[in-house]
């Protein structure tokens, strides 16, 4: 149960922020934020874990959209069910696309092409067939209430969204220390090693891919109920494929928090900046391509990994300290 | 019924676009031969290019056939202090940072152009931009057939520079073994600059080539980026010759997908070969094996 312990505190600490923040703009923020978090988390599992960098995860984080917003608006299904529907289409194509690119073989650049590739195909497909409303989208009807997973008040949905990206933390902790997430940092670091130890790498991959396409596509299902609408550009258009690897690798890929924290640091230099020129478009992704070189070229392993960095360069100084005052 | 000269005329169509596409893929197949990544800026570096040959009319009312010959070596220099600079530096040779540093600067790039210029489409106006020849049973833009020339013409002078000097020498040294190269007193380092210059280069020229009877937006080489890694994957990466033929093809393909099946199709069509090349030839129709 130690292990928890983190997700714990820091869970709990977030919950509190409803008690004293009433700023509708600032729940929103922080709405947003966790809701890029979980996406985040689900290319952390693939990417982080896994080390297959996927340039398109926009892939599942529109199917999510779409699977809850249709069968809500066209074939009346209830909101909850709706919602883990698109969990599970979300699964699905992320089992085809690995199964496929798995099996393929591909790796890296390659990796990184078909997954965009893939994203592009249903962006396309999105934009002009009729069942996703083609170029004008779907836009949900208003009925708030619990069973509809509509809620007037922006507390509600920080909650909602809280408690997936806790879900999503206990996963990638479980990941870490199961067996399984064990076979997948060997496929990340050495896979050719790993497949001679008898690690079946395509089983593993195709695994990671799977649970990492589901996370990312309970952000889309989120994104739908919180919004109320979709169209092909959000749903399957390249920002969330960008903004889902760009906050793990900048808060340190393969761990736990990396991903809320950088959602939390990308988000808020965004906003910083919005609110010091005025919204002007292109500004906030301008700062996240710059951010996303500079944290490559001078913090590789991220904000986790330069905080344990400092920490392990600062402690021994500091136990040097103790034991010089020990001995007076 | 559908007449042979309608498709005939598609088909030359096709090939007058493939041809600018061969370009712009052989830019991002140059780059991928020598270092092994794939140029996710590369769309976002055509953006640049047409701004700049768009700048260059308005600004200084220069043609944009005339421009190509300054914008060549500007973006050269762009393109060697971009890799020599951001993406040698920041990569740590590690093929996923290289991936992910191109890709922020693509982000960078073309959020800036957004920035700057806003989402408006511009377009130059020059005298003889709707100059058409008759071929008798269909009509070729002037505009077209000096770029399909031109593609032809740059693909010549980047195969005698290969060839003839030592530039070009180790050049294909480091594509071929990059240990060896550097232990024989090959600068690797500059070398890479180099090549991802020379891609560059023939963004800027494809740019200048386009840009009569295209229009300069922040996003506009996306579309064309997506299908150069279509024909690069296509023709085999890193491979020259696969890059041209597979531009024309892919040009053909999409001329008559969309005269088959409306537009947006068209494209999906150009997608599915990608996916299926990937999937079941990922060396390509005239990669070597990896």
């Amino acid at each position: 149960m130690k292990a928890f312990v983190p997700i714990a505190v820091v869970v709990a600490m977030l919950a509190t922020v409803p008690a004293f923040l009433h700023s509708n703009v600032v729940l929103n923020f922080l709405v947003v934020t966790l809701m890029i978090a979980l996406a985040g988390q689900g290319w952390n599992i693939l990417g982080g874990y896994g080390g297959q960098y996927s340039f398109g995860h926009a892939a599942f984080f529109g199917t999510g959209a779409y699977v809850t917003a249709i069968l809500q608006m066209r074939y009346g299904v209830n909101a909850w069910l709706g919602f883990a529907a698109g969990i599970a289409a979300g699964a699905v194509i992320g089992a085809i696309v690995g199964g496929l690119a798995f099996r393929a073989g591909l790796r890296s650049s390659y990796f990184a092409l078909v997954t965009l590739a893939f994203a592009e195909v249903l962006r396309i497909l999105a934009s002009v067939a009729p069942i996703t409303g083609a170029g004008v989208g779907i836009l949900l009807k208003l009925d708030l209430g619990t069973r509809s997973f509509q809620f007037q008040s922006r507390a509600i949905f920080y909650l909602v969204i809280l408690a997936l990206v806790a879900v999503a933390l206990v996963i990638a902790r479980l990941l870490e220390r199961s067996r399984f997430g064990a076979w997948l940092i060997a496929v990340r670091e050495n896979e050719d090693a790993a497949m001679a130890l008898g690690v079946d790498a395509f089983a593993v991959k195709l695994g990671a891919m799977i649970i990492s396409a589901a996370i990312t596509a309970a952000a889309g299902c989120f994104y739908v109920q919180y919004f109320l609408f979709i169209d092909a550009g959000i749903g399957y258009g390249s920002w969330i494929s960008i903004e889902a690897l760009l906050t793990p690798i900048i808060g340190g890929t393969g761990t736990v928090f990396g991903a809320l924290l950088g959602a939390l640091v990308v988000k808020s230099l965004g906003e910083g900046a919005k609110l010091i020129t005025g919204d002007i478009p292109g500004l906030d992704l301008m700062i996240y391509g710059a951010v996303l070189i500079l944290v490559i070229r001078f913090a590789p392993r991220g904000l986790v990994g330069a905080v344990t960095d400092a920490y392990d360069y600062l402690r021994p100084a500091a136990q040097k300290r103790a034991v010089e005052a020990a001995h007076g | 019924m559908l007449s042979p000269l309608i498709l005939l005329s598609a088909v030359i169509n096709g090939l007058m676009t493939g041809a600018v596409y061969a370009l712009v893929a052989l830019g991002l197949t140059l780059i991928y031969g020598v270092l092994h990544i794939i140029n996710f800026a590369h769309g976002a570096l055509l953006s640049a290019a047409l701004f700049a040959a768009f700048l260059a009319w308005q600004k200084l009312g220069l043609d944009p056939y005339i421009a190509a010959f300054a914008l060549a070596p500007l973006f050269f220099a762009l393109g060697y202090a971009l890799q020599r600079f951001v993406i040698g530096p920041a990569s740590h040779a590690d093929d996923r940072n290289m991936l992910l540093v191109t890709l922020g600067l693509a982000v960078l790039i073309e959020n800036g152009l957004l920035y700057e210029f806003h989402a408006d489409t511009r377009t130059v106006e020059l005298a003889y931009g709707f100059k058409s020849i008759d071929l008798g049973f269909t009509f070729v833009a002037v505009s077209r057939l000096i770029s399909f020339v031109a593609v032809f013409a740059v693909a010549l002078v980047l195969w005698l520079i290969m060839t003839l000097t030592d530039t070009g020498k180790a050049i294909r040294a480091v594509a071929r073994e990059k240990l060896g190269a550097e232990l024989s007193g090959i600068e690797v380092a500059h070398i890479y600059a180099v090549t991802f210059g020379l891609g560059t280069a023939c963004v800027a020229i494809a740019a200048c080539l386009l840009i009569p009877n295209y229009y300069a937006n922040p996003s506009a080489g996306n579309a064309f980026v997506l299908i150069a890694f279509t024909i690069v994957v296509l023709g085999g990466m890193g491979s020259v010759p696969g890059a041209l033929i597979g531009g024309l093809v892919i040009g053909v393909v999409e001329s008559l997908g969309g005269f088959f099946f409306g537009e947006s199709l068209g494209q999906v069509g150009i997608f599915l070969i990608f996916i299926v090349v990937l999937l079941v030839r990922p060396r390509g129709l005239f990669g070597a094996s990896a």
